[in-house]
């Protein structure tokens, strides 16, 4: 008897040359999507990527789920795809490690506690537990911090929402593309859209080299490579790529046990399960694809992260990355249909804030594939809306993105 | 990752002295139609690989220039005051 029946992730097969759906991008987004449509029933579907799955944004980005955001469109969307992250272990039966710790966004001027007192009051209307706390809770809640009195940008005050967290991304990858696989859904991995095809007046599949594979519905789900993928459906979009760089050090004893973010100082920090800190930043001053690191950002976030905890001097950093973000002009993502390109879908634009989404995310384009009608929850973040002047500006989704 | 730019004025100097000014686009006529205006407010190239960009010398001369620079690298292929940029990939460019 063959005691392991399943000994990999996903299954691997040759390309068909038809599916019901192509889904371009084996990330959080595109498995995801995946992942709910084969649960209501659509199972004829290929996840196609150029490189390994998960390798974009959702391996590099810095696993923080949270949902304390300003505008009415966002704030609900993130709530719904915190609720999907809590029930996401049992749902995958797979351990992703969720860790539902809290995060403080400190502030440190008058004018950066006047916008998190903003945010927490939008939170709590829309069912986000935020909280505004001062520093002596601040204190109690993260022993370890400087707060910073008598000293330039003093921690005057901080938001906390208790239920956010930190979630293992690359599980949460994994999970979706188990799950998925296991619904019927094909992974295919290595393996490159050269082109898509346009008959009709609509999109009816895509190109990989000389292989022609039909399709009734393609979605790109490509992130920081969007802008090339709607090239080639001659679609340009409100997208500017930059890489946002993030370290981590060698393990320390637990010393923290929530994110701490700080918009005036440009950084976010926590300690993962196995001691080693985590520190993120904003994107890069300027546009790029390319995902390789910068000295001067390991220096600058080093010394934004020694404000805020001066014993970490001396601690040696182990890696530093690049992931590519797909900023659009309002902070908010580009999601659903595209005007004019009838059977091409969109699930772009997310930024620094798409790892977060990646539950709700694939739940609401799945529905609108399954169902060919748009969600409620995304109606909002249509492509239309940059020619209807109804652009979301989602300010909160970037706090530590100044530079943008 | 980091590179330098050729400022035409104070010469190569680190990426970080400089603020990017994103790609150069072309206005459109005060009475172009709500297409042509969205597509300039909002609607980006975001080349993956030459682009003509805008930089400003923040940290020298504070000059604004434009850069020809390929995305995908990081490397600058050529830099020069606004009215004298060749386009990008286009055949009487001669480079530098």
């Amino acid at each position: 008897m063959q005691l392991f029946t399943h000994n990999t992730m996903w299954r691997r097969y040759p390309l068909k040359d038809r599916y019901d759906v192509v889904i371009i991008g084996a990330g959080v987004h595109g498995l995801s999507t995946a992942y709910y449509l084969a649960k209501q029933g659509v199972t004829n579907v290929a996840v196609i990527d150029k490189g390994y799955v998960g390798g974009g944004a959702s391996g590099r980005n810095t696993a923080i789920i949270r949902a304390n955001y300003l505008t009415r469109e966002g704030v609900p969307f993130f709530r719904e795809s915190l609720k999907l992250y809590e029930d996401l272990s049992k749902e995958l039966d797979f351990n992703l490690l969720f860790d539902q710790s809290g995060r403080l966004d400190l502030g440190h001027t008058d004018s950066a506690v006047f916008g998190l007192r903003m945010r927490t009051g939008v939170n709590r209307l829309l069912g986000v537990d935020s909280q505004m706390i001062g520093p002596t809770e601040i204190k109690k809640l993260v022993p370890a911090i400087d707060l910073r009195r008598g000293k330039n940008l003093p921690v005057m005050a901080a938001l906390y929402q208790s239920s956010a967290g930190v979630v293992r991304h690359d599980a949460v990858v994994w999970g979706y593309g188990r799950g998925a696989d296991r619904l019927g859904v094909e992974i295919h991995p290595f393996t490159e859209v050269t082109g898509i095809v346009r008959e009709g007046g609509r999109v009816t599949g895509v190109d990989i080299g000389d292989q022609r594979i039909r399709a009734d519905t393609v979605m790109s789900a490509t992130a920081g490579w969007s802008s090339n993928i709607a090239r080639m459906v001659n679609l340009t979009l409100p997208l500017v790529t930059h890489p946002l760089q993030a370290f981590v050090t060698e393990p320390l004893k637990p010393f923290i046990n929530r994110s701490v973010s700080s918009a005036n100082l440009h950084v976010y920090v926590y300690q993962t399960d196995r001691g080693e800190v985590v520190v993120g930043g904003g994107v890069d001053p300027y546009s790029s694809y390319s995902q390789r690191s910068t000295l001067h950002t390991l220096e600058e976030l080093a010394a934004n992260t020694l404000e805020l905890f001066p014993f970490l001097r001396g601690v040696n950093v182990l890696r530093q990355w690049a992931g590519l973000c797909d900023m659009s002009p309002d902070y908010a993502p580009i999601m659903g249909e595209v005007d004019g390109q009838p059977g091409f879908l969109l699930s772009c634009g997310w930024g620094t804030w798409g790892f977060k989404a990646g539950p709700i995310g694939g739940y609401t384009m799945a529905e609108l594939i399954a169902t060919g009608k748009t969600p409620d929850l995304i109606k909002p973040f249509n492509l239309r809306r940059f020619a209807e002047g109804k652009l979301v500006n989602e300010r909160a989704a970037a706090p530590a993105a100044a530079v943008h | 990752m980091a590179f330098l730019l050729n400022c035409p004025n104070c010469g190569q100097r680190n990426v970080y002295d400089f603020r990017f000014g994103g790609e150069v686009l072309t206005r459109p006529a005060p009475d172009a139609s709500n297409e042509d205006l969205t597509a300039y407010l909002y609607g980006r190239e975001n080349a993956d690989g030459p682009q003509r960009e805008w930089w400003n010398h923040n940290l020298g001369c504070r000059k604004w220039f434009v850069a020809v620079r390929d995305t995908h690298t990081n490397e600058v292929i050529e830099t020069s005051w606004a009215p004298d940029i060749s386009v990008p990939n286009a055949e009487e460019s001669d480079g530098q």
